[in-house]
């Protein structure tokens, strides 16, 4: 795989600077390696001060990490842009068609087009949610699509980050230290803003309130606390959006309505921006020893007097066994053909798909259906003999937990290293908000890349690093 | 305003200000044992009683030496009032706050954190003790800055200045507690060498040397260090300077909030019936019985704003 040919967002495969590129590298040929090293370094200990950092599960030693930043922005045209954006707004358009009909009629079933036993014996799938309908009608308020490049005008779609998808805080914070040490960047380049963000964010979630209410609506903000890992852009956010930051021992349910305690006594929330899986919502409800919810919060969501961000009962539509089903979902909803790929992959539950993935495991990427962050997860073509054997022994007890894709050539962006430009490979997640009032994306998102030479893991959690994206005004 | 976030804020001004303290404390023992000849080991039993960590020492000492007297107050993880765990303690705070506060106190707040704990990772030793208590002092010193220069004078703020005054209160009270006996007024006019070391002790504990000498002139007398620690109005750590701003902020809180708490009245009430007076009237109720009652007023005026405004459940 050494001689693989990989896309170069800057440099093609030819080795010639691509259009949108060419102002950076004119600026970048003129700048003194040395100084751009000791920016490097002034951007972390930016990150540093102002406390940007995620916390490792299961590492009692260095408690609050800080994700890699990479000075060289990672460059999308404004044309690459708006067929990527349409391709996202049609999915999202989709996903909440879906996640409407199944928790309804259940009509792609009964066409014949998802088997009845992907939604019934799906653990994302919330029986408590059937028949409901959310304020405004909206499932997912903040989805976030992972992409990947493999050419200049080939995009496919990793996953669907339906549920509470993270990283936005990035995508900002990247861009202030990037205007902060890089200004005359700026004036060169005509960089879309991304920092309308939380103002669009806080009027996409007032604007899913629940109807009837008669005043501007309380948004409020729910965090696990501060020794989740996300903490750092919960609280960003909230400030951003200036709504109250809360946690389960802040709220409880008064005369039908979410209130959360004030120093005045307890106040009504709307818009409950919920950063805490489906689980720990309601301990009357799902998980009973969750210290993370407020117990009856699902019996004033389905009176109708609270709107939660994202519904509950979303991860089904981000489920890797369903994303197998996206096209068809997509033309089911949309009437149109996707606008983007989904990547081809072998559901190992088939017993066909079962035999090809273990005679190919080598080629292939395998993941578990319901995991994230980058664990339980095998790369076929960097796996050493152990770990295939391993996997070979996992898909053979429970084919269901998997499915299997091939290799992508994900495209590269270089880094700034020691000796100076060396491609890495990347992937980009834009940040979608859904309202009534329709579907907005934010012009950029958050690219991560994989600092190790050759690596094709991304994640934070696995020593990925990110950079600031821009897109271009053309 | 969430009642955590009331509660978050005032803990993280009480320990930034019990830090500083802490800090002073240190300085002022090793101060005069280096100057004075008849300081002892004893001395360093009394600063750690003013810094309220005596008991937690001598459960795990058998003896007080200055060495393992300033570790303890310094960068002890084991006693909560070290200045290692009141920074982590404050920043913890401020991260559980940080909508509340403005970027520049959050940045002025980690970038002391992240100062201090560098610097106490290791055993301070006598030849750098001076710098990193000037650091200390420095760094509290710029996140009250940042908080009086770009804070909001809202609900937040007054939660800030509350947590601030009643820690100060708080430990100019113990320190006097500690040494009421060397300020009674005794039959001997003029101090003993002896007295003239406490005297300045108190003092520099309260970084008071150069306020007082501009209030009362160059002759030190306890009846004016009393008068001055705890009725003096310009003294920025007298009890009754910290009395006021309490009831300020209180009483802006009412005013934000439509309605005055208990809490203000209890401050009111320690005001005029405590604060109002002479000196003469302190000694006649008995200057330690004085101190302990404060205390004990002090303590019970923190519970009522934690009921007030709903710090926990």
């Amino acid at each position: 795989m050494n001689d693989q040919v990989y896309f170069d967002e800057m440099l093609g495969t030819e080795g010639k600077v691509r259009r949108p590129y060419q102002p950076f590298n004119t600026w970048f040929e003129g700048e003194d390696p040395k100084h751009l090293r000791a920016k490097q370094r002034e951007a972390e200990d930016l990150f540093r001060l102002t406390g940007i950092t995620f916390n490792v599960y299961g590492r009692a030693e260095a408690e609050e990490r800080l994700i890699p930043f990479d000075i060289i922005p990672r460059i999308i045209s404004g044309r690459e842009w708006q067929k990527l954006s349409r391709g996202i707004e049609q999915r999202v358009r989709a996903i909440n068609a879906f996640l409407y009909d199944i928790y309804h009629g259940q009509e792609i079933v009964k066409a014949g087009r998802l088997p009845e036993e992907m939604i019934s014996r799906n653990d994302a799938f919330l029986p408590e949610m059937i028949g409901m309908r959310p304020p405004g009608g909206v499932y997912t308020h903040i989805v976030g699509i992972d992409l990947v490049r493999t050419g200049p005008d080939e995009f496919y779609v990793l996953e669907d980050n339906a549920r509470t998808p993270s990283g936005v805080s990035y995508m900002l914070e990247n861009r202030e230290t990037m205007l902060q040490m890089f200004p005359e960047l700026f004036s060169e380049n005509r960089v879309q803003p991304v920092s309308t963000y939380p103002g669009d964010l806080y009027n996409s979630l007032a604007a899913c309130a629940p109807e009837g209410l008669g005043r501007k609506p309380t948004v409020g903000l729910l965090t696990p606390g501060i020794y989740n890992s996300a903490y750092f852009e919960h609280s960003f956010l909230a400030d951003e959006m200036g709504v109250e930051l809360v946690e389960g021992h802040d709220l409880r349910v008064e005369d039908g309505r979410l209130c959360m305690r004030t120093t005045l006594g307890y106040k009504p929330i709307d818009v409950l921006y919920r950063r805490v899986d489906d689980d720990f919502l309601d301990p009357l409800t799902f998980n009973p020893d969750s210290a993370l919810g407020v117990p009856g919060i699902m019996d004033v969501y389905r009176a109708g007097n609270l709107t939660i961000a994202n519904a509950p009962g979303t991860g089904i539509a981000d489920d890797k066994a369903i994303y197998s089903y996206m096209p068809e979902i997509v033309e089911f909803y949309t009437g149109e053909r996707p606008l983007l790929e989904n990547v081809p992959t072998w559901r190992c539950s088939d017993k066909e798909s079962l035999a090809y993935v273990l005679d190919n495991l080598k080629e292939l990427v395998v993941k578990e259906v319901h995991g994230s962050g980058g664990y339980g997860m095998l790369i076929g073509p960097t796996a050493t003999k152990k770990e295939l054997a391993e996997f070979r022994k996992k898909l053979g007890a429970r084919p269901g937990n998997y499915i299997a894709q091939p290799t992508l050539s994900l495209s590269t962006v270089p880094i700034f290293t020691k000796s100076g430009l060396a491609p890495r490979h990347v992937d980009l997640r834009p940040f979608v908000m859904v309202s009534p009032k329709g579907i907005n994306i934010t012009p950029g998102g958050l690219t991560r890349v994989a600092l190790k030479k050759g690596s094709l893991v991304v994640n934070s959690s696995q020593g990925g690093g990110t950079k600031d994206t821009w897109v271009l005004e053309d | 305003m969430l009642g955590k976030t009331a509660n978050g804020l005032f803990w993280m001004y009480r320990a930034l200000e019990r830090a500083e303290n802490t800090a002073r404390l240190i300085e002022t023992g090793q101060r005069i044992a280096l100057t004075r000849m008849g300081a002892s080991d004893e001395e360093w039993r009394s600063v750690l009683q003013s810094a309220g960590a005596l008991d937690g020492y001598t459960a795990g000492h058998e003896k007080v030496t200055k060495d393992a007297a300033i570790d303890w107050l310094l960068r002890s993880r084991d006693n909560p009032s070290s200045v290692l765990s009141c920074v982590e303690q404050a920043r913890l705070n401020a991260r559980m706050v940080r909508t509340a506060l403005t970027g520049e106190v959050w940045e002025a707040m980690n970038g002391t954190y992240m100062r201090v704990k560098e610097v106490l990772s290791r055993k301070v030793g006598e030849r750098d003790l001076p710098q990193v208590l000037g650091m200390i002092r420095q760094r509290t010193g710029l996140v009250r800055g940042a908080t009086h220069g770009t804070m909001l004078r809202n609900d937040i703020y007054d939660f800030a200045r509350i947590g601030t005054f009643l820690e100060r209160a708080d430990n100019t009270a113990r320190i006097i507690d500690v040494k009421y006996y060397v300020l009674l007024p005794s039959v001997t006019a003029v101090g003993t060498s002896i007295d003239n070391v406490q005297w300045e002790t108190i003092l520099r504990s309260v970084s008071g040397q150069g306020g007082y000498r501009m209030e009362y002139g160059g002759s030190t007398e306890p009846r004016d260090i009393a008068q001055f620690l705890i009725l003096n109005r310009r003294m920025p750590r007298s009890l009754a300077f910290c009395a006021r701003k309490l009831r300020d902020n209180l009483g802006f809180l009412g005013g934000d909030y439509g309605e005055r708490a208990a809490s203000y009245a209890k401050i009111d009430h320690i005001d005029r019936a405590y604060l109002s007076f002479d000196i003469d009237a302190v000694f006649d109720y008995g200057l330690h019985e004085y101190i302990q009652k404060m205390l004990l007023l002090l303590g019970d005026l923190g519970r009522q704003i934690e009921v007030d405004y709903r710090f926990y459940e």
